[in-house]
């Protein structure tokens, strides 16, 4: 592998070692085989491209393919300590179905969003009066994957709706090391390229279980 | 491999099979530590002859693109055992094997069979070939079953497990499909009440008929539209009852051959053991309860997404349930339209799931 994702670099430094971790949208494996290698966790994937399953196979790590936006009713309830989502939160069909199913299934959810709020975003759309393209986000309106964008603040309030707590975050922005950040700060909202965070459930009252399981 | 009468197989039905005889072949060469034995599972219609010529037939093994020097199976690396399923009619005593208590062939006297009872046949096979634990256990669709079943009794004595193109029940579908094949066999005047044998005849006619019905579930919709469209045979129309199309010329011909190959009580048997096949059933009907005790087990479950026999929801419901049971499973849909027999044909992405998940399973039990 060439130099360590950020991201990963931040993922690696969060998850405890030994435990479940499920990897939603894992590609080839770097992540999980890197968390198998470093903190012998327990890995499994969930991954949409065939190209990608079969790495995945062909690396030993237990993978099955699927949807982020479909398949993840079908894992049961507690089953991972971390699920972890990166980079594609934005690119569900419905994110707060996603997050919420991220946290049913693991204690703790490790996601990663780009920031909608950056300077360059709203910069951009304000001088140009076009949809930004910017280095974190770099196809046009008409062909990006990223349907579902947000910014911190976004990001936040949703997490405040869905009773979940920030348990960290940091800022990531491109060939930087991660920067531990208070996400509710006004400020981190303009200079955050994108952003991680560590989540999990908060204790009772629990928010109303959305009813969108077909399988229970 | 005989086993005397002082060594009955039980069966699920109660009844007991003694003697016993258990037809397999090997390829390859079983190592010092035991560690390389791989057993695999054959469909409804197949048998022992997995990468070696049929007997019958003159035709290539069934799976001789999987088994061979360079292949994912490699019996370089592995011993692959490859038994007739009890019940079948390539050695393994079945409903045309001689009854000890009349001397004639068995007929329906046979026992109800399950697939549960095929398995603990295999266990019998194994432990007499001094095997301890099996590094793989592998089949496609009646052989996939089986591989569940495995998983569910004989855990401990597995450390890998494939399961391609089945379900862990048969559906409503399923059962009506088997029970036209059946109906078919019963209702061919030959069948005589399945004493066939006794009196020199063989119901061709019906076993065909089942055969034919069956091999359009193996297919899909596109495919046999592709391969066989509207063509005719030969120019124009016969106005008549002929095989004017080449689907009714190609089903005909699956008919003909199979009953050269295949004995009809066989067939009746091995059917109703698959409707019978309900693995969440034993477990209060919670599949993930099956598998509770297969943790240790690395699965990979393989469907194809043209599979309308055993579909690729089945086999969701089976990665689910070893999810739930807290297994480690790999679930791939292969994509292609070639129906359920895909599993037989050439499908490289099966090939590369397949090659993947054991050279990184050999690899991780030191295998060479």
């Amino acid at each position: 592998m060439s130099a360590l994702r950020e991201d990963f670099r931040e993922i690696l430094r969060l998850v405890r070692p030994g435990s479940r971790v499920l990897d939603v949208g894992c590609g080839e494996g770097d992540l999980l085989e890197l968390l198998s290698r470093e903190k012998g966790v327990e890995g499994q994937g969930l991954e949409i491209s065939p190209k990608g399953v079969s790495a995945c196979l062909a690396r030993g790590l237990s993978v099955v393919q699927g949807d982020g936006d479909r398949d993840l009713d079908h894992f049961p309830t507690k089953a991972f300590d971390y699920a972890i989502l990166s980079k594609t939160l934005q690119q569900m069909r419905e994110p707060r179905h996603v997050l919420s199913e991220l946290l049913r299934i693991a204690d703790r959810a490790v996601v990663s969003v780009p920031n909608f709020g950056h300077w360059r975003v709203r910069l951009a759309l304000l001088l140009k009066g076009r949809m930004p393209e910017t280095k974190a986000l770099p196809d046009p309106w008409w062909s990006t994957p990223n349907i579902h964008l947000c910014t911190l603040r976004d990001f936040t309030a949703l997490c405040e709706d869905l009773n979940l707590r920030i348990d960290a975050c940091s800022a990531l922005s491109q060939g930087q090391p991660a920067k531990p950040i208070d996400p509710m700060h006004p400020i981190e909202n303009w200079r955050a390229e994108s952003a991680i965070f560590l989540l999990s459930r908060r204790a009772e009252p629990e928010a109303p279980a959305p009813k969108g399981d077909l399988f229970e | 491999m005989r086993f005397p009468a002082d060594k009955p197989l039980r069966l699920d039905s109660g009844a007991s099979l003694a003697p016993l005889e258990i037809a397999y072949k090997t390829y390859g060469q079983l190592n010092a530590d035991k560690t390389n034995a791989v057993l695999v599972c054959h469909a409804l219609t197949g048998d022992q002859h997995a990468a070696s010529v049929h007997p019958v037939t003159g035709k290539p093994g069934w799976w001789d693109r999987v088994i061979g020097p360079g292949l994912p199976l490699d019996p370089e690396r592995y011993f692959v055992i490859c038994s007739n399923v009890i019940g079948g009619c390539m050695g393994s005593t079945g409903p045309s094997s001689i009854n000890p208590k009349t001397g004639q062939p068995y007929g329906l006297a046979f026992p109800m069979i399950t697939i549960a009872d095929m398995v603990r046949a295999q266990a019998m096979l194994v432990d007499a070939l001094g095997i301890e634990t099996l590094f793989a256990v592998i089949g496609g669709s009646m052989g996939g079953m089986q591989v569940q079943q495995w998983a569910a009794d004989y855990p401990d004595r597995l450390v890998n497990a494939v399961c391609i193109a089945a379900a862990p029940r048969h559906s409503a579908q399923n059962i009506a499909f088997h029970e036209v094949g059946r109906q078919a066999i019963m209702a061919d005047p030959d069948w005589r009440g399945g004493a066939y044998e006794l009196e020199g005849v063989r119901p061709e006619k019906g076993l065909a008929v089942a055969r034919m019905a069956a091999h359009i579930t193996y297919l899909s919709e596109p495919a046999l539209q592709r391969k066989f469209g509207r063509e005719l045979q030969r120019d124009g129309l016969s106005w008549g009852f002929d095989a004017d199309f080449q689907v009714e010329s190609y089903l005909r011909h699956q008919g003909a051959s199979f009953v050269d190959r295949f004995d009809a009580n066989s067939y009746l048997y091995i059917t109703r053991a698959l409707d019978y096949f309900d693995l969440a059933a034993s477990y209060g009907g919670i599949l993930a309860e099956a598998f509770r005790r297969a943790r240790h087990v690395r699965f990979c479950v393989l469907s194809f997404s043209s599979d309308w026999l055993y579909s690729t929801a089945e086999s969701r419901d089976i990665v689910r349930a070893l999810n739930a049971a807290g297994c480690r499973a790999s679930f791939v849909e292969i994509e292609t339209d070639k129906g359920h027999d895909a599993f037989f044909l050439d499908e490289p992405q099966l090939d590369s799931a397949l090659r993947g998940f054991l050279d990184s399973a050999a690899q991780a039990r030191g295998l060479a």
